[in-house]
């Protein structure tokens, strides 16, 4: 069984969140509904290339950025 | 035709698509105005509103996309958003914005330089946004940018080529494509800025404000092809002393008693 002691405190976009040991980064952004490849990532202030974003695994204190294109002049 | 770092554009007017009302007015506007390149910015995804995309509405196949480094306020964080942009769009093109002032939205020189070289030796293809100035132009185009945008007033201010004389300047000396991008209100201020050699104009408040987007976007194509033509037909000169249109002889029947 998973304590909420073994969940990992996180930051995404700011906001405080709790995700599982082993969790991918691309899996925290399918797990918010959403599409990796609508969306630049960054990880600990570092921009992610496609491939990272499957394979990077978030850690305790992980701060992750998503990023997309909007409106704008 | 221009041609930007290898890349042919039909039209010379570009355009953002920022400040519309809807998404389905920016498509029908930006479709209206012809335009084959648009600016976009960079911004958290809204975790509460996931769904909103409004980019998704634009065919990529149609237009091409441009992203901006606005909200930087200096190098550091303009190489931080082309990196996302390259990452996100999966394009090295850069409207390269570093706008440390919220007031005057005035690009900062010593930055976008700075930036410039930093992002030209990553292979960014690099459209710096600056004011109207000639050695500030020369500069960055020495340093490899692939185009300059001297502003002709503050963005969203519309009141037109206020930096026409320095404008001038710059495009005389030019020896990439000069993009006239910020403030041009109406389409006269494009058609005024294309006139004087600019090679394309940027324009994405005077559209998207409008109280018809889709008629304000035909207006400025108009206008931007107007000017263009007017350039390359060769306009007369402006004189200060009156030459008549009609002839000087034949009238002695009006004026010999």
């Amino acid at each position: 069984m998973v304590t909420s002691q073994e969940y990992l405190a996180i930051t995404c976009n700011g906001e405080s969140r709790q995700v599982a040991p082993g969790t991918t980064v691309a899996s925290l952004i399918r797990q918010l509904n959403l599409d990796p490849g609508q969306m630049a990532v960054e990880l600990d202030g570092r921009v992610l290339a496609p491939e990272e974003v499957a394979a990077s695994e978030l850690a305790a204190g992980s701060r992750v950025e998503l990023i997309r294109f909007v409106g704008g002049g | 035709m221009l041609n930007i770092a290898g890349r042919n554009f039909r039209s010379r007017l570009f355009t953002g698509t920022g400040k519309f009302s809807s998404a389905a007015v920016m498509k029908a506007a930006l479709e209206a105005s012809g335009s084959e390149m648009v600016t976009v910015a960079l911004r958290r995804v809204d975790l509460a509103d996931p769904a909103d995309d409004i980019m998704s509405v634009l065919d990529r196949e149609h237009f091409f996309f441009l992203p901006n480094t606005s909200g930087a306020r200096d190098a550091d964080e303009a190489v931080r958003l082309a990196h996302l942009a390259r990452a996100a769009g999966g394009t090295n093109w850069l409207k390269l914005e570093v706008t440390p002032d919220p007031r005057t939205l005035l690009p900062d020189p010593v930055e976008t330089l700075k930036a410039t070289e930093q992002l030209v030796a990553e292979d960014f293809v690099v459209l710096p946004y600056i004011n109207a100035d000639p050695i500030l132009a020369l500069r960055l185009q020495d340093a490899g940018a692939a185009a300059v945008m001297p502003l002709g007033s503050p963005i969203g201010t519309n009141h037109g080529l206020l930096t026409r004389f320095q404008v001038g300047i710059i495009i005389e000396q030019a020896r990439v494509p000069v993009v006239v991008d910020a403030g041009l209100g109406v389409p006269s201020h494009a058609a005024e800025a294309m006139e004087l050699g600019a090679d394309a104009v940027l324009v994405n408040t005077a559209i998207a404000v409008a109280a018809e987007p889709v008629k304000m976007a035909r207006a400025f194509a108009a206008a931007v092809e107007a000017g263009r033509m007017a350039y390359e037909a060769g306009p007369g000169e402006q004189r200060s002393q009156a030459d008549a249109s009609s002839p000087s002889g034949g009238l002695d029947f009006l004026h010999d008693e």
